[in-house]
């Protein structure tokens, strides 16, 4: 079987693009690549164009190897990756629409992000042609884009047969920012400024994978503090949110006690945040070359006394939940994501590890300082609610036993380090709470950045939460959904 | 279950002032806060939020006023699922073209009297948003807005300052267009 290495040698390799290779390849190439992918040889990481030319990201996950492919399509086409392999059907539409890119023999020809708003010459509302089902006595449920509680905008159309969901259909795009088009030409602070926006609640992962890719590039590696640091805030930020999560997922089985218990927790979590590093979301902290900011006076102390007061208390709340059969019933054996699918879409995060994808980038394909750290990367196969939620469990538990390491082992010296001035192409994967966020830059010659694709863990998420809401009933889709807890915005970027 | 119920009848709430500076203030805001609304408003105000394309992060800590710490509700403040049961539309984000329209609707589904408060840097201009393409670049763009609440997101101590102002402002506010006509 060949490697990636191997299909490297088969196109004509980018200079300077770090640390994984990108080669330019021809359409056989191209179409030999998609075949691989297809099989499962390799897993498709992402797919984004610009304005003659798509790239897709791929990942040997044997190997833990990591690279780029690219083809010039000069006249605007190329043979299309979905056609063969559906999870870059999402992928293809997007880049159609931000770079009028027609991908040849995609299925599914309707605009994605693109709701024929964006001109001013054409406000009208476009009409969208949702998949149709047809059977007696099937009618359909339109929800979004405003939602009943406090959530992101998004829509969903439910076909239904009585209570039970035949078909979801989602429809994205209401949060598109056109965030990669404010990046272009844009210096890197404020690039990662934006990169630290594309989704709120994973704003550590996303300056910490776009400072990564930008040090790529650039060919700098930060100081050895800094890379602590990144550590400490991304699993700060890993607890606050599986601990909001798992608050939140019982919320919607109508079982609040464990919601507000929860909430107590994130909030703990939050606010030691906002004490070490100056914002309880701990937002433009990382920079590229380094960090903005030491942790303030006294911050190792309180953290240890944080993480000691959470594992006194975070034992009890999921006893609680393991002990509660009217719980348990709700999310036992409810929106099951079966492992073949997971790992077809190569869904990272608690989604993919909850259906017996083991990938976790923090491991697999591994950055500093996680190479010095021990921990354990749970990974259940029963695919239901109630394995997302227990590999949030344990991944808070890890977190836990990471952030007191980290405490331990955090070295001294500078925290950030100089950026010189020169182009080059970088990719960085990091590990975010929800997944693997994505990140590709090119420098230009003038220090600013040429282009930058993120990706948001969600794209290879959003389409199995139609394919577990299948046959379950309506009522159990907010279950279903928090369970995955999907992100709009750093989907519609 | 028990333990847990038992302990929280025993145990003191967390929403009680404890010493450090920042939660004495926040208690005082807190009693304020109670205050106004039982003058103004009766002890009702529901809100109806609306994200116009935000990253979530502003929605994160306005989940946070419902937790123990802030518990919004005890000042007779709730977030509703329908806006045709709000007084007030709070919006985030810096209003994609995409959700000008669902965010105009939501506003016209309101009764009156209504108020609208923008939460969030990007919502009063767009912030770092400003100038895409995608991106109409602030809530008083499409809906009249009343009050802005700064902050990138701003910390829910924030937030309830800025509903506390909004309290305070709503019985001087009569000639207020979106006000007018209920």
């Amino acid at each position: 079987m060949p490697g990636l290495s191997d299909l490297m040698l088969e196109g004509s390799r980018v200079q300077g693009h770090r640390p994984a290779p990108r080669a330019v390849v021809d359409p056989a190439v191209w179409n030999f690549t998609v075949g691989k992918i297809a099989e499962g040889h390799w897993t498709l990481l992402g797919l984004w164009g610009e304005a003659a030319a798509v790239h897709m990201a791929l990942l040997d996950e044997d190997a833990g190897e990591t690279a780029v492919v690219s083809l010039d399509c000069p006249d605007g086409r190329y043979p299309s990756v979905a056609q063969r392999h559906p999870p870059a059907l999402r992928l293809e539409r997007a880049a159609r629409d931000l770079f009028g890119l027609t991908p040849r023999g995609l299925p599914d020809m309707r605009p994605w992000l693109d709701h024929g708003r964006w001109a001013e010459s054409d406000p009208a509302s476009q009409p969208y042609d949702f998949l149709p089902a047809e059977g007696e006595g099937l009618h359909q449920v339109a929800v979004g884009p405003v939602h009943a509680g406090i959530i992101e905008p998004g829509h969903f159309r439910f076909t239904v047969s009585g209570e039970t969901v035949v078909r979801l259909e989602q429809r994205f795009g209401y949060a598109h920012k056109g965030v990669e088009s404010l990046m272009a030409g844009a210096a890197l602070t404020q690039a990662a400024r934006l990169a630290g926006r594309v989704s709120g609640d994973s704003t550590v992962a996303y300056a910490f994978a776009f400072a990564r890719a930008a040090e790529a590039a650039l060919g700098v590696e930060p100081p050895e503090r800094a890379q602590w640091l990144r550590a400490l805030m991304a699993e700060l930020e890993r607890l606050a949110n599986h601990f909001g999560d798992f608050g939140a997922v019982r919320n919607d089985a109508a079982f609040p006690l464990l919601h507000a218990h929860a909430a107590v927790l994130r909030e703990r979590v939050l606010r030691a945040a906002d004490a070490c590093f100056g914002h309880r979301f701990m937002r433009d902290r990382i920079v590229p070359g380094g960090v903005a900011s030491d942790m303030a006076a006294g911050s190792t102390d309180m953290l240890h006394g944080l993480v000691a007061d959470l594992r006194q208390r975070f034992p009890k709340l999921v006893e609680l939940y393991d002990k509660t059969a009217s719980l348990q019933d709700r999310t036992v054996g409810t929106g099951i994501v079966k492992p073949p699918l997971a790992r077809q879409y190569g869904a990272g995060g608690f989604v993919g590890r909850a259906s017996g994808r083991p990938f976790d980038a923090r491991r697999t394909v591994g950055y500093p300082p996680y190479d010095a750290l021990r921990f354990d990367v749970p990974v259940l196969d029963r695919g239901d609610v109630d394995a997302r939620v227990w590999i949030r469990i344990r991944e808070a538990e890890q977190s836990m036993s990471l952030v007191e390491q980290i405490l331990r082992g955090m070295p001294g010296g500078p925290i950030a380090a100089d950026l010189p001035s020169r182009a080059g192409e970088g990719m960085a994967l990091v590990e975010g709470f929800r997944g693997d966020v994505l990140a590709w830059i090119r420098i230009g010659g003038d220090g600013k950045v040429a282009r930058c694709h993120l990706r948001d863990p969600s794209w290879f998420q959003w389409p199995l939460v139609e394919a577990a809401v299948e046959g379950n009933i309506v009522a159990d889709f907010p279950l279903c959904n928090k369970s995955f807890n999907c992100s709009y915005s750093g989907h519609d970027l | 279950m028990r333990k847990l119920l038992l302990e929280g009848l025993l145990r003191r709430p967390l929403t009680e002032p404890a010493p450090e500076t920042e939660d004495a203030a926040l208690a005082a805001l807190a009693a304020a806060l109670e205050r106004a609304a039982r003058r103004r408003l009766g002890r009702s105000l529901s809100i109806r939020e609306v994200d116009a394309g935000s990253c979530n992060g502003c929605e994160l800590e306005i989940h946070a006023l419902n937790n123990a710490f802030y518990d919004v509700e005890r000042f007779g403040i709730r977030f509703v699922a329908s806006p045709r049961h709000a007084d007030v539309l709070l919006v985030t984000g810096p209003v994609t073209k995409n959700m000008r329209e669902a965010l105009a609707r939501t506003y016209n589904a309101m009764p009156n009297p209504k108020w609208v408060v923008a939460a969030g840097d990007c919502a009063l201009d767009g912030g770092c948003f400003a100038g895409s393409y995608a991106v109409v670049g602030g809530v008083s763009q499409v809906v009249p807005v009343d009050l802005h609440i700064p902050g990138c997101p701003p910390s829910p101590t924030a937030l309830l300052k800025g509903l506390l102002a909004l309290l305070e402002s709503v019985g001087s506010a009569r000639t207020h267009p979106s006000t007018g006509s209920g």
